[in-house]
């Protein structure tokens, strides 16, 4: 399969193929992501998070839906956790968007976590490129809120839904913990239900708190299975863009996204130089075994194999 | 039922019993398994003794036949008055082949008909929808309007036979069709008497078959409660079902649970509506499966007979002795069947068959031998059939009530099953009831635990399927099996055109604009689907309205 | 590179009892596999387009409703057009031995009926994906 010209053509089947090359850190593809990187940069990226249970798959599929309407190309990278043990997953997100699979204005791509170091942040930006090369509008990443891998997902979107919903408790104590200062559009999911005023009353408080910019996020009471002001939420990404914009935040974001990116390769050619390192160099095992007999501390070894890289 | 003093001396010796007799034997021949245990979780005791069921209060739990909390069962003389109702369940291809089928049933000795779908009809679409290619007429039969209907019914006559139909999400249409037929054959609808199985949310939990959401699918079952309350009295309204539960691989004590719990949510449902709980209560049936571990499924039956006479008495305060008894139809167990030696299935359905009977049902479906491979054929039904007669007939076991009352080990399981369903209960009641447990994917997720761990089992052989993991042979494809043509989906979808092309359309949108405006209100929609049945307006398009105004219901799940 | 196998675990047609479908999702997980799970009511278009969009390297479906000499070849049909026939496409569920030579011959690589350990089905993907 000629994966260039498939791109180029509108074959979902190359873009498909491209996204497996970079999830497996294929050469090939990081090539041919070099050659047609001058392409990306297009698309609007949209992350969508919460708890477990809150819906967010139902509110990108909507979302989806209405820009369809407006003819807007969408793509879709949905993310569920590996299994620790075994190394496989179960990726359910596409039953919640099912009219979407037939759709050609459409792709979407559902992804393990798979656990490798910082592995999942590289796929995902990875599958954002090729979305992007693919001539997608918006990119919507969907992501169960608990990790730090998540919140790195995320950090590469202009934009953030925090998905809440009422009724889960200590939930709102966990966005408070992590992903509070992430989101810029929270959206009470299933607000028909008992404790929705609650949650946004609590959301609301809790920005009052935390208070970074000029930039305000609101908060947006929706009952996404309905299709309720859904519409409403999707104004407020667009308000959220214009302000990015206007206030030169997005040329930021992107610079740190960027940076974030460059760092994250390197991080991880690093691991895994060491890591190849570690299995014929007996100078690891060396600097290991005279921490175990305390003759070394792990900040002199860790300072020792910096050294030695350095030489190198 | 004991005193005290025998009880401590009884438990005194059998503890001296472990300790000397059977640690000397385990000594020298260990028992083929470390731990014993049933689907349910329960550990099975080497012998149980008068200490097990030292708490049991004989008028307090288990009383008289017909008497409260009626773990003993529902009438006073069982089958020493009158039999179970032989039901097998039946239908395919078209309404025409079905007639057929169940007129051969009736002169086999049938005493009530009960009617299988096929899937489009199950969900509400008719033939000619594109989703139902290569579905019509496969699993049941297809019933696109009251034309087809008029056909399957045709020669029987409706106040004579008592007719189960399996259909849910469109029981309403269907029943409408019913009404409609019984009219042309000048028959009022209180002369009517039957069952719709009307269970939205085991389908939602384990069979499918759904098409609104939640609160539209539970006004539809309480305008059925209502309409039929005043119109169509002898008809049991709802068949709440813990049998496609058990399927899907739950335990018994979990089939017991979740089907009392989804009845609980009907209950409050129709109470929320403003209906006196025994105005409805009395019509409640329910439909559990019968699996091959004879002594768990018997008490299995009994608990759950016990625990919703409580639950209606004492949590719903219904007054009526009628609210208060569980009334239960049994389907032997498909999934317990074979592919292998499927004769070997003959004689799991007669183990299954003395569950449901010596647990005191109302009626019987016995699987056929062939259900693991396809649709059953006339001979495999019979012999079903003819399973059940044997029990009735010669194994005497219909001649006492209850039979194994009092046996130590059925009691204490009995009480065992009970006590883990009214856990399991109190942990839906927390999730805000069956309807938001079912959402939450709560209910799905316990029974896929079971169902994986079940496999599993199979699989390291630890559980013994004869025929499938051990004592194989290498067999024959079987022959003879039963064929739905596939000329059945076109033949219903000329009907289908040449309905469309003939009846009075005019006629048919305003009954339709009619329902349209009732969906969107409050009203009970039971007189508007009648009179859109009458018409001629196909099930897909009564269904179609309702699906605009409803939505459909989206699938949870968690795996 | 060492990368899970990706499997589309699908139910086609109206048939709801996914028992089956479940525990298969399940015992393809836990053999290390990512699995794409499709819910119900899917029609061969919508398994088609999930198996390019996800790149799987292999399509299982379960039928029990007997839809499956209809809906199978379709979805193998459909792959071809699409230039997919690289996706290997197995299925189970109740379906009659006479009917399994037909399958076979519409491009089904197998048909697992009722009683076929899911051992077998996870040796099966895993020696017969045509992708390395």
């Amino acid at each position: 399969m000629d994966i260039r010209a498939g791109l180029q053509s509108g074959d979902k089947r190359a873009c498909a193929r491209l996204i497996s090359m970079v999830e497996n850190e294929d050469e090939q593809a990081i090539g041919i992501l070099k050659e047609l990187y001058g392409l990306t940069g297009k698309a609007r990226v949209i992350g969508i998070t919460g708890p477990p249970g809150a819906g967010k798959s139902t509110v990108t599929d909507k979302l989806a839906k209405l820009l369809r309407q407006q003819g807007k190309k969408v793509g879709i990278v949905a993310v569920d956790p590996t299994s620790p043990f075994t190394g496989g997953a179960i990726l359910g997100d596409r039953v919640r968007m099912t009219d979407l699979s037939t759709d050609p204005g459409v792709f979407i791509r559902s992804m393990g976590t798979r656990g490798a170091l910082g592995g999942l942040s590289k796929a995902a930006h990875g599958a954002v490129k090729v979305l992007d090369i693919f001539g997608m509008d918006y990119i919507f990443i969907e992501t169960v809120g608990v990790g730090q891998s998540e919140v790195d997902i995320v950090r590469l979107a202009d934009t953030v839904i925090m998905v809440a919903v009422p009724g889960l408790g200590d939930d709102i104590q966990a966005i408070k913990a992590g992903i509070m200062e992430i989101g810029d559009v929270f959206a009470v999911n299933k607000s028909d239900r008992d404790g929705a005023e609650r949650t946004a009353t609590e959301l609301e408080m809790m920005l009052d708190f935390n208070i970074r910019s000029q930039y305000r996020p609101p908060v947006i009471n929706i009952i996404a299975k309905d299709n309720k002001d859904v519409d409403k939420l999707l104004e407020a990404v667009e308000k959220h863009y214009v302000y990015l914009v206007n206030s030169g935040e997005l040329s930021q974001r992107k610079k740190n996204s960027i940076k974030n990116e460059i760092i994250d390769i390197f991080k991880y050619a690093m691991v895994k130089a060491i890591e190849e390192k570690s299995q014929s160099s007996s100078f690891i095992e060396q600097l290991i075994s005279d921490t175990v007999d305390k003759r070394l501390d792990p900040y002199t070894a860790a300072a020792k194999l910096v050294e030695e890289f350095r030489s190198r | 039922m004991f005193d005290k003093e025998k009880v401590t001396q009884i438990k005194e010796a059998a503890d001296n019993w472990e300790n000397t007799v059977i640690a000397k034997t385990l000594a020298k021949a260990p028992e083929k398994k470390p731990e014993f245990k049933n689907s349910s979780d329960i550990t099975v005791k080497r012998v149980y003794t008068p200490a097990d069921v030292a708490e049991l209060d004989y008028e307090r739990d288990l009383s008289f036949p017909g008497e409260y909390p009626y773990t003993r069962g529902v009438q006073p003389t069982m089958y020493r008055g009158k039999s179970w109702t032989m039901r097998q369940y039946a239908g395919f291809a078209t309404a025409e082949e079905s007639n057929k089928r169940y007129k051969y049933l009736l002169e086999q000795g049938q005493t009530g008909l009960s009617v299988a779908f096929d899937l489009p009809t199950q969900i509400g679409y008719d033939s000619d929808h594109p989703l139902s290619e290569g579905e019509v007429g496969k699993v049941g039969v297809a019933i696109d309007s009251l034309k087809d209907m008029e056909i399957l019914f045709d020669g029987i006559p409706l106040d004579k036979v008592s007719t189960s139909m399996t259909i849910n999400a469109p029981a309403s249409v269907l029943l409408a069709m019913y009404i409609a037929v019984a009219e042309k054959q000048g028959i009022t609808p209180d002369k009517l008497s039957g069952t719709i199985q009307n269970d939205i949310l085991k389908e939602y939990i384990a069979r499918g078959t759904y098409i609104f959401p939640v609160e539209p699918s539970m006004r539809l079952i309480t305008n059925i409660f209502e309409y039929c309350s005043s119109n169509v009295p002898k008809w049991n309204t709802i068949s709440i079902s813990g049998y496609h539960i058990r399927e899907a691989g739950s335990s018994a004590a979990q089939e017991v649970a979740f089907t009392l719990a989804d009845g609980i949510a009907y209950v409050e449902a129709a109470i929320k509506t403003g209906l006196d709980v025994d105005d409805f209560a009395p019509r409640l049936s329910f439909f559990f499966n019968a699996h091959n571990d004879l002594f768990e499924e018997v008490a299995k039956f009994r608990a759950a007979r016990r625990l919703w006479a409580k639950i209606m008495k004492d949590r719903f305060k219904a007054k009526s002795p009628k609210s208060w008894m569980l009334r239960f139809h049994t389907q032997t167990g498909g999934s317990t069947l074979t592919a292998q030696q499927p004769d070997n299935n003959i004689v799991r359905v007669a183990i299954q068959t003395l569950a449901a009977v010596l647990g005191g049902t109302q009626s019987l479906h016995t699987n056929s031998k062939d259900e693991a491979l396809a649709l059953p054929t006339e001979d495999s039904v019979r012999i079903a059939l003819r399973t059940q007669q044997i029990v009735d007939n010669e194994s005497g076991v219909t001649e006492t009530i209850d039979p194994l009352a009092g046996s130590y080990y059925v009691e204490s399981l009995t009480t065992q099953i009970e006590d883990k369903a009214v856990e399991y209960i109190r942990k839906i009641d927390e999730l805000g009831g069956a309807a938001r447990a079912i959402e939450r994917g709560y209910v799905q997720q316990e029974i896929q635990d079971s169902a994986y761990r079940y496999q599993m089992e199979i699989e390291s052989g630890e559980r013994v399927i004869v025929g499938m993991n051990k004592f194989k042979v290498s067999e024959e494809a079987p022959k003879g099996l039963l064929k739905v043509d596939p000329i059945v989906g076109e033949l219903q979808v000329k009907k289908l055109a040449e309905l469309r092309a003939s009846r009075e359309n005019a006629k048919v949108e305003a009954a339709l604009e009619a329902l349209r405006k009732a969906a969107q209100s409050e009203e009970n929609l039971m007189p508007y689907i009648i009179e859109a049945v009458r018409t001629y307006g196909t099930l897909g398009e009564i269904c179609g309205v309702l699906r605009e105004v409803f939505g459909e219901y989206q699938q949870t799940v968690i795996l | 590179m060492d990368r899970p196998i990706r499997v589309i675990v699908a139910k086609p047609g109206l048939d709801g009892h996914d028992r089956g479908a479940k525990v298969v999702a399940r015992a393809l997980r836990d053999a290390g596999m990512e699995v794409i799970y499709t819910g119900l009511r899917q029609t061969p278009e919508q398994i088609v387009e999930t198996a390019i969009q996800e790149d799987a390297d292999c399509v299982a479906m379960s039928i029990l409703s007997g839809a499956h000499n209809h809906l199978f070849p379709k979805v193998v049909r459909l792959l071809k057009e699409k230039g997919a026939d690289d996706i290997l496409v197995v299925g189970g569920g109740v379906i009659p031995e006479d009917d399994i030579p037909g399958l076979i011959e519409a491009g089904i690589a197998a048909i697992f009926t009722p009683g076929t350990p899911t051992s077998v089905t996870i040796d099966f993907i895993k020696s017969n994906i045509k992708r390395s």
